[in-house]
């Protein structure tokens, strides 16, 4: 790869031993994907969650502390997997807030934002068109490029850490304005509502491409999406297919036209989807016997208008007492909840609000052996995606009928 | 399955572009199906716990896995590095072509990586086959179980 004087000189450690460390880390994966040179980036988004770090990935961070490591660029950290105050309320075992502390206090000597949320471009790091980022979470990746007309790839926590240290990225993949270009036409022909249909058509479109490096130009004249849903497309899309961007024509901005999101060539392949499809993924999911164990609302994290939808239908109820239902937010969200009262009207159902967590990396397979957790319904799409090699059988249903699985413990189709 | 190199010439040799972590042999375990250790594996226990995944039940150490293609989110980047660090984590990996982040958790976990072989490895490589990954060389030997 070709090096800028600045990266020469973090190579010969006059920058540290940590910068050093991470340039050349990225050396290795941008000559693995032929990167010609570095680009600069203007943030990082780090997953660090102690599920996948565990003491190995702890320890690594420290000894990137010891060796100088200081972030040179905003870096914001991604959803984890401990609500301190909240963990032994779910019964989490103890190792994993002592785990999450030590991860958490490596990154903030480092000098990272601790906002531990999925949703960081709902909150506090809006992308920018034409920008170049380092996010990875691949929502936060499929949304940047996507919806924000943002640069990224899928940069995994160690990638992420190693961007924030340089404030640079090898340059490749959706970097190059020739890999932005959609190569699959999918023709919707179906009006979606709620966050879990259009988490379904994600999961479809995503199953059928299943790979990074092809993007799908969407198009249908009844594709209206509001933001929560178009956050839950491309969280559902990303984790189906590894997809990192999509065009929808009329919706996001390299996509004004068919002919923009195409760049004038005629797509490679073709697919039509219908309303008959949505439902045939509901259907997919069986539940092995009628009773929920768990309802949990989550990948990705609620914004504050999916809790005060929520807080609507649970309004004076009382949940199930044999089913456990979570939600799970960013701490932003969750303060003006409170604030707006939605979290009382919540709580008082017997609901549980976590902030800074996502469900799937808060150890869940413990959480199944200690209580028993077997069938967890959702309307996530990602999360039902995820959760079955942690041992449980998930039924992805609409919003509407995951509240009654809350309230009547039964999952009623 | 053949449990160490053959005294004779590989049967078919992959070739491609250079991949990443140093040289490896062993048996391999092929998929037709994507990879992510988030969603498939049980870390603990070093087996494949997806029950729709078509290595379910399998254990994947001290195995060179082969996928057509890399699955799902990034948590898998730390995830090779955590396993490698328990000695609980496959040999090597191949793919019919990757995405990033089982370059960027490979590079950390210093494990062999390789990926857009000719032939296709998924193909061309059966589960019980002895191979020899050479990522500086974009050269991976193959030994078939089925020729002896």
């Amino acid at each position: 790869m070709k090096l800028a004087p600045e990266e020469e000189s973090m190579l010969d450690g006059r920058d540290g031993a940590a910068a050093r460390t991470a340039l050349e880390f990225q050396l290795s994966v941008g000559e693995f994907f032929k990167a010609e040179d570095f680009v600069p980036i203007r943030s990082a988004h780090l997953a660090s969650d102690p599920e996948s770090l565990r003491d190995a990935g702890a320890a690594y961070l420290e000894e990137m502390v010891s060796k100088g490591a200081r972030f040179r660029i905003p870096t914001t950290t991604n959803a984890g997997t401990v609500d301190f105050a909240k963990s032994e309320l779910i019964g989490q075992r103890d190792i994993w807030p002592r785990r999450a502390r030590r991860i958490l206090d490596s990154l903030d000597a480092m000098g990272a934002h601790l906002c531990n949320t999925c949703v960081n471009y709902q909150t506090i790091d809006q992308p920018l068109f034409g920008e170049h980022l380092a996010w990875g979470d691949t929502g936060t990746v499929i949304w940047a490029n996507s919806v924000g007309g943002a640069r990224s790839n899928f940069e995994a926590g160690p990638a992420a850490l190693a961007a924030g240290l340089t404030g640079r990225v090898p340059r490749y993949g959706y970097h190059l304005p020739q890999q932005r270009l959609a190569t699959v036409r999918v023709q919707v022909d179906a009006e979606l509502h709620g966050r879990a249909e259009w988490g379904a058509l994600g999961c479809l479109i995503g199953r059928e491409l299943n790979d990074y490096w092809t993007v799908p130009g969407i198009v249908g004249e009844n594709l209206r999406p509001s933001p929560d849903e178009l956050k839950s497309f491309g969280a559902s899309l990303a984790s189906y297919g590894s997809v990192a961007m999509f065009h929808m024509v009329g919706v996001t901005p390299e996509a004004r036209t068919e002919a923009e999101a195409f760049g004038g060539v005629e797509p490679a392949r073709r697919i039509a989807l219908s309303s008959d499809e949505i439902d045939i993924v509901y259907r997919e999911f069986v539940p092995e016997n009628g009773h929920a164990d768990l309802v949990v609302f989550t990948a990705p994290q609620l914004s504050i208008m999916e809790i005060r939808e929520l807080a609507g239908m649970f309004a004076g109820k009382t949940l199930h007492p044999d089913t456990r239902t979570l939600i799970t937010t960013s701490s932003i969200a969750a303060a003006e909840s409170r604030r707006l009262g939605y979290s009382d009207t919540l709580e008082t159902t017997g609901l549980i609000i976590l902030e800074g967590v996502c469900f799937y990396v808060m150890a869940p397979h413990e959480l199944a052996e200690d209580f028993g957790y077997r069938t967890l319904v959702t309307d996530s799409a990602k999360l039902a995606n995820i959760i079955p090699g942690y041992g449980y059988n998930p039924v992805f249903r609409p919003t509407r009928v995951c509240v009654e699985a809350a309230l009547t413990g039964q999952i009623p189709w | 399955m053949v449990s160490t190199t053959p005294e004779r010439p590989p049967d078919t040799v992959l070739s491609g572009p250079a991949g990443v972590g140093p040289p490896v042999s062993g048996p391999a375990l092929v998929s037709q199906h994507g990879f992510s250790a988030r969603y498939d594996l049980d870390r603990e226990n070093g087996l494949f716990s997806r029950q729709a995944h078509d290595l379910h039940g399998q254990s994947f150490l001290h195995r060179i896995l082969v996928f057509p293609t890399a699955k799902g989110g990034i948590a898998t980047s730390w995830m090779l590095h955590e396993m490698t660090s328990r000695d609980k984590a496959p040999l090597g990996l191949v793919f019919g072509a990757t995405n990033p982040v089982m370059v960027q958790g490979a590079v950390l976990a210093e494990m062999p990586l390789m990926h857009r072989l000719d032939p296709p490895p998924h193909r061309a490589i059966e589960t019980g086959d002895w191979l020899e990954m050479d990522p500086a060389a974009g050269a991976i030997k193959v030994w078939h179980a089925s020729i002896t």
